[in-house]
């Protein structure tokens, strides 16, 4: 069977359990392209040859009732995997090799998969193009130099241009729906508490989650499904009644309730992100929704308050990394003190540095009132929006960025105008709701364009069915040259 | 009144400050870094200070939007004996403990 990484997983998941291919066969076909994809740089860490050898061992006892049955797949570097490298895209942790496994990655392995890599991302997952990462910037597979989103830039790079079949990232501030919008394919952030946020790599406690990163809806639902489970170990895990949502998945719309904030109609936004609103609210009445306009009147607050609540958490999150315990030490610190201050100096990047001391600042003594208490305050408003929209909407519709990818380097010296691309994608992680951008459309210069779907919280069923319906409506197709095939 | 004080003054970060958040992080940084953090900090902070706009005084804060409360666990030791995993991945340890710079003259 030719072309098995064009395959979308529900596919090869069907083959394999009709026994048309094997693990073995899948494995080596997705191998082979990422061997030939390095100038995309979507790995920091390859585990090629251990994947084969689990993919060998699991054709001669196949488990097919297992829903990911042996599929091979890449994560993003902030999941701890066993005994393979962690590097969250910084020098800091260059040498980390857990030993401990990520609940979110057990499950998927729990379900028949097998690791192929690490995927690079932002440093620590702090920005939203890629340029953080210790290990280089990613390309987009849609064209050359051009950014892949970020911070999950490796993962969404690695699925667009079909280097695993499916994949995870992790979402704070829209660091799973933004890249996924700049590569053509589809990213769900869960509501806050579905995904056990255990041995991530931790940014902003409160608004870290991971999620599945796919070509198509029907893929997403069935990674969601695997990964969404209770956690002990993860003390704000929520216990819940989880969907099957793959099994429970239906295009049946009809009289759903769909909202259009018109808070989100920012000044400045291209003409082409609005005709791809107005086409996104027609495919969703052609699919029987109903429209109706709402107001989110604190939209505009929500990056001041991402930009003061995130620092602060990853200021103290970080304080960990300290060169005693593990990760790099810098040589030739006199004394403690000196060491500490050298070895994060070296350790960390410039943009983990600027959060850190915005963080540091927010939360020291005689600012902590006016800054950190503040932006909780203003969270709360926030999040009252949501909760009095959906006494009127059981989903809101909105572009998931305010444009379509840019060049490598464009935005990278003006912190400001980056911290911009997350403004539709922030205002969801605020309020701890899911979000899901679809592909939608395509720019005049052929780049991609997504929407994005809020739900109430718990509801992934209900916003992946909207996705589902519309995904069918919009019918898109992504622009896929293979330019770095040489 | 103390907040309303510091951001109406709050005009910029300066270097004094950049050095105080240096320590503070125990991040170092020489006097080109500090500047050019200054000027990101400053344009950050403009940003920032939008919230500003918003009257807040009733507003109760949002802590964490899990509204549900932490469960309590049994204290039970549940792992076996994990020293040498902990002492992994340290840059430099005895087998029994991190070794750091003398702390004590």
């Amino acid at each position: 069977m030719s072309d098995i990484t064009k395959q979308s997983l529900s596919e090869l998941v069907k083959n394999i359990k009709d026994k048309k291919l094997s693990s073995e066969e899948v494995t080596k076909a997705f191998i082979n392209r990422s061997e030939k994809s390095k100038e995309l740089n979507a790995y920091i860490t390859e585990d090629y040859s251990s994947a084969l050898e689990k993919a060998k061992k699991f054709d001669q006892k196949p488990n097919l009732q297992l829903k990911l049955p042996g599929i091979p797949m890449a994560v993003k570097d902030l999941f701890c995997t066993d005994s393979i490298r962690t590097t969250a895209g910084s020098k800091i942790l260059n040498n980390f090799v857990p030993t401990y496994e990520s609940t979110v990655t057990q499950n998927i392995w729990n379900e028949g998969a097998i690791l192929l890599g690490k995927l690079n991302c932002d440093e620590f997952a702090m920005g939203s193009s890629n340029e953080t990462s210790f290990f280089g910037n990613v390309q987009n597979p849609i064209d050359k130099n051009l950014v892949p989103g970020g911070s999950s830039g490796g993962s969404a790079s690695a699925v667009a241009g079909q280097l695993t079949p499916i994949t995870i990232g992790t979402d704070t501030g829209g660091s799973i729906r933004q890249p996924a919008s700049f590569t053509g394919t589809v990213g769900l952030k869960p509501t806050y508490g579905s995904c056990s946020r255990y041995g991530i790599v931790a940014f902003a406690s409160s608004l870290d989650q991971a999620g599945p990163m796919a070509q198509n809806v029907k893929d997403c639902a069935l990674l969601q499904e695997v990964i969404s489970t209770y956690d002990p170990k993860d003390s704000t895990s929520i216990d819940f009644k989880r969907n099957e949502y793959s099994k429970e998945l239906s295009k049946n719309i009809k009289g759903k309730k769909i909202g259009i904030p018109k808070e989100y109609r920012v000044d400045g936004m291209p003409k082409e992100i609005e005709e791809l609103w107005q086409k996104g609210i027609q495919y969703a009445k052609d699919c029987g929704a109903e429209i109706l306009d709402i107001s989110l009147p604190h939209t505009s607050y929500a990056l001041p308050t991402y930009y003061i609540v995130a620092p602060a958490e990853a200021s103290s999150n970080l304080a960990r990394y300290d060169g005693v315990k593990y990760g790099f030490r810098a040589k030739g610190g006199e004394n403690l003190t000196e060491m500490y201050e050298k070895t994060r100096s070296e350790g960390f990047g410039a943009e983990v540095q600027r959060r850190i001391m915005i963080g540091t600042y927010v939360l020291s003594s005689g600012y902590y009132d006016a800054y950190y208490l503040k932006a909780q305050k203003v969270r709360k408003l926030i999040k009252n929006d949501f909760d009095e929209a959906y006494k009127k909407v059981d989903a809101i519709l909105t572009p998931s960025t305010p444009s379509s990818a840019f060049k490598i380097g464009e935005k990278k010296d003006d912190p400001v105008s980056m911290y911009l691309n997350d403004i539709f994608t922030v205002p969801v992680n605020l309020a701890g709701l899911p979000g899901i951008s679809i592909p939608a459309g395509h720019d005049a210069k052929g780049y991609p364009l997504g929407l994005q779907i809020i739900g109430k919280a718990f509801d992934e069923q209900n916003i992946l069915n909207i996705a589902y319906a519309m995904e069918e409506k919009i019918n898109f197709k992504n622009k896929i040259t293979d330019w770095w095939i040489k | 009144m103390v907040v309303c004080v510091i951001f109406k003054y709050h005009m910029s970060i300066d270097l004094k400050t950049i050095k105080h958040i240096s320590k503070l992080s125990r991040i170092s940084v020489d006097e080109q870094k500090a500047e050019k953090l200054a000027g990101d900090l400053n344009s950050i902070f403009k940003f920032i200070e939008k919230l500003n706009e918003l009257k807040t005084d009733n507003v109760v804060p949002l802590t964490s939007v899990a509204e549900t409360t932490l469960k309590l666990r049994s204290d039970e030791i549940k792992s076996e004996d994990i020293r040498k995993q902990i002492l992994k991945n340290s840059p430099q340890d005895n087998e029994d403990y991190f070794v750091v710079p003398k702390v004590i003259e």
